[in-house]
């Protein structure tokens, strides 16, 4: 299990190099100029060069990128073009309250997504199943950013239940699991729950009809077993895969929703990448992806070291 | 007698209930005005904010003040330059490049140092001098292109300061409302704190700190700061100018980049005020009792010409005919709901430096077509043309519609119009680097808004032949000898009332010469909530939230 570890360990090192040489050059090589967010419209050449050479973008790109990437190593990503304030700050507090969103967008979806699944497999072909399936072709194929207005002009314009917009009464700095504060989550958390949620139903309805087709659960209930002793069987053997399904939609929810972190103004790390594009914030991009994709390279990571322990067939494959 | 006795005692009673109740809650209850900004981001706080005016409206004028400052106190008139921290000031008559400013007795930082020469000396070199231990590269950019001829400054005694700029420059007390003074004592205690390598290190690190605990001397104090969340601003009950020590108790700003997410936040009453709120809603939030506030900006929504060598542009009866051609009160009706200005030049009439145009841009028509058969076009004959735009951008409207408005109407006089679609920050790029360069793509002629608060904003920039790029924003290389002389005679003009006629004929001149396609002027558009009262809503990018009070 050790080697199997240190293996996927050693497999990670290219995969965020590649990233981080990737997102560099992305944000390089697109026109326009990178110092747009504090060169004015009318900056003579002189002070453009004068702003180049400060923030170090006369240099050639290797050197650039040679000098960010070793930085980057020792935990300094830079500061923000636009603002001043260093880049890692800006990105930790906006995953923070992403991770905030995302574990209470994964506790519904989830939970939901288990449930339908299970029951829409279990009666298969029954209206039932096709109740839960509806739900969740529904909730893959609904906008989200639509669904976020839509629950915004009922529930907040139209019947004043909850915040429309934002992070708490205080903003994210006083964060706390209260209700004043978990009233500014709900909306953002439901609409970002919908497709984990219809992506979990699908995955499970079709584990758990598959695996309730099988020779062996035929025979556990010939030895007599009790159903809920079946059921275990079932969750046992669908676990990997469904856990694999769930790891990748927390991984996505975690690299943040541009489209719904803007709808609500939810302060993560969505709406910062947002921002850093259209302020053409080089240093902020930059940061912001490269701990996105450490978020989501370690996430998988994660995910593949528990399906091995679960399951394993996996070490050997 | 004795019912009206007791009657009498009953209601004594009642109201020293009501003192010993209510008063300390009169006193507890505290005014709160909630602003959504269009800002992704809070503003800059450490003096010269990012985001353009926008910047400036919330995180400038209202914790900062400069030397010379705008009259926002009026909705009818346009905005004019009025003495701020500095009470008169004037050029040296033997060298026009030096000027004296008297400055406002008794003015204090928010940390209780004074205002004075000093610190007016140590503002110009946080952005002027580069060895100046404050210098601040950061705050170079936003600062230094809105006073381009300041060159230093130097205390003559404690409440006057000497101002020298590179060339004789009569526009300097309109550039300076850009320079907000920061408290230079607040600074330097954050820079005696601060750990560094060196003093470049020492020096960012108390800016960073700055920003977090800004002092100027503005009539608003920050009170809470959260990065890209929240501003709190508190009033400043010693603010120097009584007239304009706020109503209310407390400011909220919040970023709202998203136009429909602000819309809801008001209308969920989540907020009180809204900057430009989404065009769609501009019926329900009034059907719904909000105010929508609006009035002309010193904004043009233009077409810039390239006058290159083969521009069709370079025709004057094109450029006159594309200005009668398009109907401006029919996209302000039906497109824009109203929310626009119809523009007939750079300054509308009433403001001081619209001047006399004798050609006058309206909807024309025929006398348009008439220019183009003249010019040799017609209906089997039509001038191709290409613009470059945006699908967004700061300031820049609703570019796509209003430029497919815009294709439409010039169709019927004979224009082939081929838009050419960018993106915001590759157009604003090409701005700079002008119609010659690759990037514009062989268009000739570019749509980006612009501001005209001062002059050289407003006309220097655009007119005068020695701001063609890479210089600045003269982006179609016009070369007119008579602007140049004009912008020479307004600049070297240093009596007021005569600077103002000499910037008039620069307008008239430009207008008459159909520089650009006027075509709009944004109104500047904010919805609020019924409770805010007192609100008036200048010509001008800015607002005065002095006088804003909350209905309780």
């Amino acid at each position: 299990m050790l080697a199997y570890i240190a293996r996927r360990i050693v497999y990670v090192i290219p995969i965020v190099l590649s990233v981080a040489l990737v997102c560099f050059l992305l944000v390089h090589i697109t026109p326009g100029d990178p110092l747009v967010a504090v060169l004015p419209a009318d900056a003579s050449q002189e002070l453009a060069a004068q702003m180049r050479a400060a923030y170090g973008f006369d240099r050639p790109l290797p050197v650039q990128f040679g000098l960010w990437l070793w930085r980057a190593l020792h935990g300094d990503l830079g500061n923000s073009i636009a603002t001043g304030r260093p880049v890692l700050a800006e990105v930790l507090r906006a995953v923070s309250n992403t991770v905030t969103l995302a574990i209470a967008a994964a506790l519904i979806g989830f939970t939901l997504g288990l449930l339908f699944g299970l029951i829409a497999g279990y009666f298969r072909d029954t209206w039932v199943d096709k109740v839960a399936t509806s739900i969740a072709i529904a909730g893959v194929s609904v906008p989200h950013y639509w669904l976020g207005m839509v629950m915004v002009i009922i529930f907040s314009v139209q019947l004043n239940w909850l915040p429309a917009v934002g992070a708490g009464p205080g903003g994210s700095g006083s964060w706390g699991w209260d209700w004043e504060h978990m009233k500014y989550l709900i909306l953002p958390a439901v609409t970002t729950s919908v497709i984990p949620m219809g992506i979990v139903t699908r995955t499970v309805r079709a584990l758990t009809g598959d695996i309730l087709s099988q020779d062996f659960v035929e025979a556990l209930r010939a030895k007599g077993l009790r159903e809920l002793d079946v059921f275990k069987h079932v969750i046992k053997n669908a676990a990997p895969t469904a856990l694999a399904v769930m790891g990748l939609q927390l991984g996505y929810m975690l690299g943040g929703s541009i489209l719904i972190e803007t709808v609500f103004s939810w302060p993560g790390s969505g709406l910062l990448l947002n921002s850093a594009i259209f302020q053409r914030d080089l240093p902020l991009l930059q940061g912001t992806i490269l701990v996105l994709a450490l978020f989501f390279v370690t996430l998988n990571l994660l995910v593949d070291i528990a399906q091995a322990s679960i399951d394993p067939r996996i070490k050997r494959g | 007698m004795r019912n009206t006795k007791s009657n009498r005692a009953a209601t004594a009673w009642l109201l020293a209930t009501a003192l010993v109740v209510g008063l300390p809650q009169l006193a507890s209850a505290q005014s709160v005005l909630r602003i959504g900004m269009t800002a992704a981001d809070i503003p800059r706080t450490l003096g010269q904010p990012d985001q353009g005016f926008e910047g400036n409206r919330f995180t400038g004028l209202t914790m900062y003040d400069a030397l010379t400052m705008w009259d926002l106190s009026s909705a009818d008139k346009p905005s004019v330059m009025i003495p701020g921290l500095a009470t008169e000031w004037k050029v040296d008559e033997a060298d026009k490049k030096k000027w004296t400013f008297k400055l406002r007795p008794g003015v204090k930082f928010h940390d209780g140092s004074p205002f004075n020469a000093d610190a007016v000396v140590w503002n110009v070199e946080k952005v002027l001098k580069q060895d100046a231990p404050q210098f601040d590269a950061s705050q170079v950019g936003v600062t230094a292109s809105r006073m381009p001829t300041l060159a230093s400054a130097k205390k003559i005694d404690d409440m006057t300061v000497e101002l020298v700029t590179k060339e004789p420059d009569s526009f300097l007390p309109i550039n300076l409302t850009n320079l907000f003074m920061a408290s230079p004592s607040k600074w330097q205690a954050f820079y005696d704190k601060a750990e560094g390598a060196d003093a470049k290190a020492k020096s960012q690190a108390a800016w960073a700190a700055f920003a977090k605990d800004a002092s100027g001397t503005g009539p608003w104090k920050m009170s809470q700061f959260t990065p890209r969340e929240r501003l709190e601003l508190v009033k400043n009950e010693g603010y120097w100018d009584k007239a304009r020590v706020p109503k209310i108790d407390k400011m909220v700003l919040l970023p709202m980049p998203e136009a429909n997410a602000r819309t809801a936040a008001l209308l969920s009453g989540q907020v009180d005020w809204v900057e430009a709120p989404a065009p769609d809603a501009v019926k329900e939030i009034k059907q719904r009792g909000f105010q929508l506030q609006a009035n002309e900006s010193p904004h043009v929504w233009p077409w810039q010409f390239s006058r290159i060598e083969g521009s069709p542009w370079n025709d004057i009866r094109v450029r006159k005919a594309a200005n009668l051609c398009i109907d401006r009160e029919g996209l302000r009706d039906g497109l824009l709901a109203g929310l626009m200005v119809p523009a007939t030049g750079t300054f509308e009439p009433g403001h001081p430096w619209r001047g006399k145009p004798t050609f006058e841009i309206k909807y024309d028509l025929k006398a348009a077509q008439k220019l183009m058969q003249e010019a040799g076009y017609g209906p089997s004959k039509k001038l191709a043309v290409k613009t470059q735009t945006s699908a967004s951008g700061s300031g820049q409207m609703q570019p796509l519609p209003m430029n497919e408005y815009l294709q439409q109407a010039l169709a019927e006089c004979y224009f082939d119009v081929k838009l050419d679609v960018i993106e915001w920050n590759t157009l604003f790029t090409n701005w700079r680097r002008g119609a010659k360069d690759p990037s514009a793509n062989g268009a000739n002629a570019t749509n980006v808004t612009y501001a005209a608060m001062d002059p050289f904003f407003a006309l220097v920039r655009f007119l005068q032949s020695s701001m063609a790029p890479p210089t600045s924003n003269n982006w179609g290389f016009i070369n007119n000898p008579k602007f140049d002389e004009l912008v020479t005679k307004a600049r070297q003009t240093f009596d007021p009332a005569a600077r103002d006629a000499a910037l008039a004929e620069l307008h008239a001149a430009s207008v008459d010469d159909a520089a650009f396609l006027y075509v709009a002027h944004d109104v500047s558009p904010r919805a609020m909530s019924p409770k805010v009262k007192g609100f008036v809503q200048p010509k001008s990018w800015f607002v005065d939230f002095s006088p804003v009070s909350m209905a309780p």
